[in-house]
C-alpha cells in the first residue's frame, strides 16, 4: 500500500496522491504507513533529480504535494502518537546580509525539509550575529548561506569569519550557493563546499551529518 | 532611404538602422558635432566594429570590446548607487568618469540606477532599493511573489492592457491603487451613456493616482533628460550606444513578475492550457514593446534578458513547449521589425544550445554568462554574434594576470572567425578596477585580427 503512495507521489500525480492518502485514512490505514510511503516517494523523486530525469519544477511541485499530503496527515499522526514526524539532523539556511533574494535559498529549505532535516529557515538578509546565536542555540552541526549577487561574497566571507571569531568553526559545516558562485568564492568566503542547486545542498547535509 | 521602411527586408532594415546611427542626427535634424575629428573617427570605427561582429559578414579589425555593468560604474567613481539613484548629475559625472577611464568600444547608458525618486513617487513595491529596504551602498532587488493569481489567467487573457492596469499595477504601485476604479475602455463607445464611463475619474481616488503620476511623470522626464544628455556627451567623444530599449520572453513575463517561479511551475502541472494560451497572448505585445521602443529611441539594439528558462530549471521538454517557441516568435518578429535583439543567457544554457541555434543569421547579439562558451560557439555561434563570458567571480577577486589569461583564452578560441565581443558574462557591482582594465586594455590590444 505505501508503494502505491510513493508511486503516485513520484509520478507527480496531485490529485490522485492526495485522494488516495484521503481515503486510506478513511480506510484506517496507519498515517505512520502512509508517511513512510510519501517519504519513499520524495526519495525516488530525489533519485531522478540526481540521474537528470526531474527539474526543478518538478521538485518544486512534488514539495507542494508532499505538503498537501502531510497536512492530511499530521491531525491523525498527532492523535496516533501525540506528535509530528520525527526529524533528523539540524541545518541552518539563511541569505547573507545585504541580499534579499530568497527563491533558491527557499527551493534549498524545502528540499532539506522533505528529506527530512529540521531546517531553521533565518529568511534573507541575514546579520551574521543572527546566525552565530542561532548555532550557538541549536547546536546545528551545518549552515547554509545563499546569495545571489557578488555582494554576497563579503557577507558571506564575514559570516564564516564570525563563526570562527565565537569559536564554533570546527563544530559546524559551512555550504553556500547562489547565482554567482563557484570553487573561486568558496576558497574565498572559507566555506566548506559551494553546491550548484538544492539536491547539493541536501547531498552536502546527508554528506556531513547522516540521515 | 530609397525604399520604404515597410518593404524593406530584415537586411535591409538592419543596415538602414546602423547607416543611420554612423551618420547621426541630433533631435533637431542636424548633423551631430563631434568633439574632434579623432572622436568622430573613433566613434565610426567603434560602431562598425560592433556592426560587424552582429552581422557576421566580414571580421572586424579586432575584437570588439565591451563591458555590461551594474552598479560598477558608480562605486569605482566613489558614489553609492543610492547617490546614484538621487542625483542624477552625480549618475551622470560618474559613468563619464567610468567610461573616460575604461573607454570600451560601446556602452548602454547611465540608466541601470533608476530614478530613485520616481519609485518613491509611485511607490513601487516590487523593488526594494538602496535606502528603501537594502543598504545605501548596495544594488536594488527584486522583490518576487505571485500579484498575479492563480485564477486569474482569463481575466489576463481578455484584455492584458485592462488586467494590468486594474489589477497587476495596483498590486505593485502603491500609488497606482486609483486604477482599480477605472473601466474597461472598450466601453467607451457611443453617445448614449458614455459619460457614464468617466465617472471614475471624477472620484478622490482617481484623482488622487493622477495627480500622483504627473509628478512621477514629470520625475522620469526629468532624470530621461540626465540619461539623454550623457548619451550625446558621450557619442560626442566617441563612444556610440546602440541601446534602444527593452522586451522579455514571454515566460519570464509571467514566471518573473505575475506569477513568480513557483507560481508558474505550479501552472504547467496544474493548468497548462491557460499558461500556453497566455503566452501566446503577449507575443505581438511583447514584439510591438521591442519596435516601439527601436522608434522612440533610434537605437536598434532590444535588450532580452532570459531567467526561467535556464540549465534546471525547466526540463528540456517543459523548455520547449513552454519556453522557446513563444520566445522564438518574439525574437523573429523583433528582427522583422529592424530591431537586433540582444538577449542575455543569464546563468547556464548549455542544455538549451541545440534548440535555441536555430535563429537567423547575423541579427542577433547573445551575452553568455555561465554557460559553456565553446559549445555556445559552436553551435548557436554559427548563427549569432556571442559577447562574454569573463566571470563575476573572477572580475571581483581574481588577478589582472588570471583575466588576462581567461581573455587570451577566450579570444583564442572563441573569436577567431569573427562574430565575438569581448565582455563580462553577467552584469556586475563588485569588481576590482585594475580587473576590468585588464579585460578592456588586453581585448583591445591581443583581440586585432591579423
Amino acid at each position: 500500500m505505501p508503494e502505491t503512495l510513493a508511486k503516485l507521489l513520484s509520478n507527480l500525480q496531485e490529485s490522485e496522491a492526495l485522494a488516495y492518502v484521503g481515503e486510506a485514512l478513511e480506510k484506517g490505514v496507519d498515517p505512520t504507513k502512509l508517511l513512510e510511503g510519501a517519504k519513499e516517494g520524495m526519495s525516488i523523486i530525489g533519485q531522478k533529480f540526481a540521474d537528470g530525469e526531474y527539474f526543478i519544477p518538478d521538485l518544486i511541485f512534488s514539495g507542494e504535494i508532499m505538503k498537501g499530503i502531510v497536512a492530511l496527515l499530521e491531525p491523525k499522526l498527532k492523535e496516533a502518537h501525540g506528535g509530528g514526524a520525527g526529524k533528523q539532523g539540524r541545518v541552518i539556511i539563511a541569505t547573507v546580509e545585504g541580499d534579499i533574494h530568497d527563491i533558491g535559498k527557499d527551493l534549498v529549505v524545502s528540499m532539506l525539509d522533505v528529506n527530512g532535516f529540521e531546517v531553521f529557515d533565518l529568511g534573507v538578509d541575514v546579520p551574521v550575529q543572527t546566525i552565530v546565536d542561532k548555532i550557538k542555540e541549536t547546536n546545528a552541526p551545518v549552515v547554509g548561506l545563499s546569495g545571489f549577487l557578488t555582494l554576497a561574497y563579503d557577507a558571506m566571507k564575514k559570516t564564516v569569519d564570525a563563526i570562527e571569531a565565537a569559536g564554533l568553526r570546527d563544530r559546524v559545516k559551512v555550504m553556500i550557493g547562489g547565482g554567482q558562485v563557484d570553487e573561486k568564492v568558496k576558497d574565498y568566503t572559507g566555506a566548506d563546499a559551494y553546491g550548484l542547486d538544492a539536491m547539493d545542498a541536501v547531498k552536502l547535509a546527508k554528506q556531513w551529518i547522516g540521515g | 532611404m530609397d525604399k520604404q521602411w515597410e518593404q524593406m527586408t530584415a537586411d535591409e532594415k538592419q543596415e538602414a538602422q546602423f547607416q543611420k546611427l554612423l551618420s547621426p542626427k541630433d533631435p533637431e535634424g542636424n548633423d551631430v558635432k563631434f568633439e574632434s575629428p579623432a572622436a568622430e573617427a573613433t566613434y565610426k570605427a567603434n560602431l562598425t566594429r560592433i556592426k560587424d561582429a552582429i552581422q557576421m559578414k566580414k571580421k572586424p579589425d579586432r575584437v570588439p570590446v565591451v563591458i555590461f555593468p551594474s552598479m560598477f560604474p558608480y562605486y569605482f567613481a566613489g558614489i553609492t548607487p543610492r547617490e546614484a539613484m538621487y542625483d542624477y548629475d552625480k549618475c551622470v559625472a560618474a559613468f563619464k568618469k567610468y567610461m573616460l577611464e575604461y573607454q570600451p568600444d560601446m556602452h548602454i547608458g547611465a540608466s541601470a540606477p533608476g530614478p530613485g525618486r520616481f519609485f518613491e513617487l509611485v511607490d513601487y513595491k516590487l523593488y526594494a532599493w538602496p535606502g528603501h529596504g537594502v543598504a545605501d551602498e548596495h544594488c536594488y532587488q527584486c522583490i518576487e511573489k505571485e500579484y498575479m493569481k492563480p485564477e486569474e489567467y482569463d481575466l489576463l487573457l481578455m484584455d492584458p492592457s485592462f488586467y494590468f492596469r486594474n489589477f497587476y499595477l495596483p498590486r505593485v504601485y502603491g500609488a497606482l491603487q486609483g486604477f482599480t476604479m477605472l473601466p474597461p475602455f472598450t466601453g467607451i463607445l457611443e453617445m448614449y451613456g458614455v459619460a457614464f464611463n468617466f465617472i471614475p475619474f471624477g472620484l478622490p481616488p482617481v484623482q488622487e493616482t493622477f495627480k500622483k503620476l504627473f509628478e512621477a511623470g514629470a520625475e522620469a522626464l526629468k532624470w530621461a533628460g540626465a540619461m539623454g544628455g550623457c548619451d550625446a556627451e558621450l557619442r560626442a567623444k566617441g563612444f556610440p550606444n546602440i541601446l534602444g530599449g527593452y522586451t522579455k520572453a514571454p515566460y519570464d513575463v509571467i514566471g518573473d513578475t505575475l506569477r513568480g517561479t513557483r507560481g508558474i511551475m505550479m501552472d504547467m502541472y496544474r493548468q497548462p492550457d491557460k499558461l500556453l494560451e497566455a503566452l501566446e497572448r503577449l507575443v505581438p505585445i511583447m514584439i510591438a514593446m521591442g519596435i516601439n521602443s527601436m522608434k522612440q529611441t533610434g537605437n536598434p539594439l532590444i535588450f532580452i534578458p532570459l531567467h526561467k528558462g535556464a540549465d534546471g530549471f525547466l526540463s528540456d521538454a517543459q523548455f520547449q513547449k513552454f519556453y522557446w517557441p513563444t520566445l522564438k516568435q518574439v525574437i523573429v518578429g523583433l528582427i522583422e521589425g529592424g530591431c537586433i535583439p540582444f538577449i542575455a543567457l543569464e546563468g547556464k544554457w548549455t542544455t538549451r544550445l541545440e534548440v535555441i541555434q536555430d535563429i537567423p543569421r547575423g541579427k542577433t547579439l547573445w551575452m553568455i554568462d555561465q554557460s559553456d562558451i565553446q559549445k555556445v560557439k559552436a553551435t548557436l555561434g554559427r548563427n549569432a554574434c556571442l559577447a562574454g563570458n569573463v566571470p563575476s567571480s573572477l572580475l571581483r577577486l581574481g588577478t589582472p594576470q588570471e583575466i588576462r589569461d581567461y581573455c587570451k583564452h577566450l579570444i583564442d578560441t572563441v573569436a577567431q572567425d569573427g562574430g565575438f565581443i569581448l565582455a563580462n558574462g553577467a552584469f556586475f557591482d563588485e569588481a576590482k578596477p585594475e580587473n576590468v582594465k585588464a579585460m578592456v586594455d588586453f581585448g583591445k590590444e591581443y583581440g586585432v585580427y591579423k
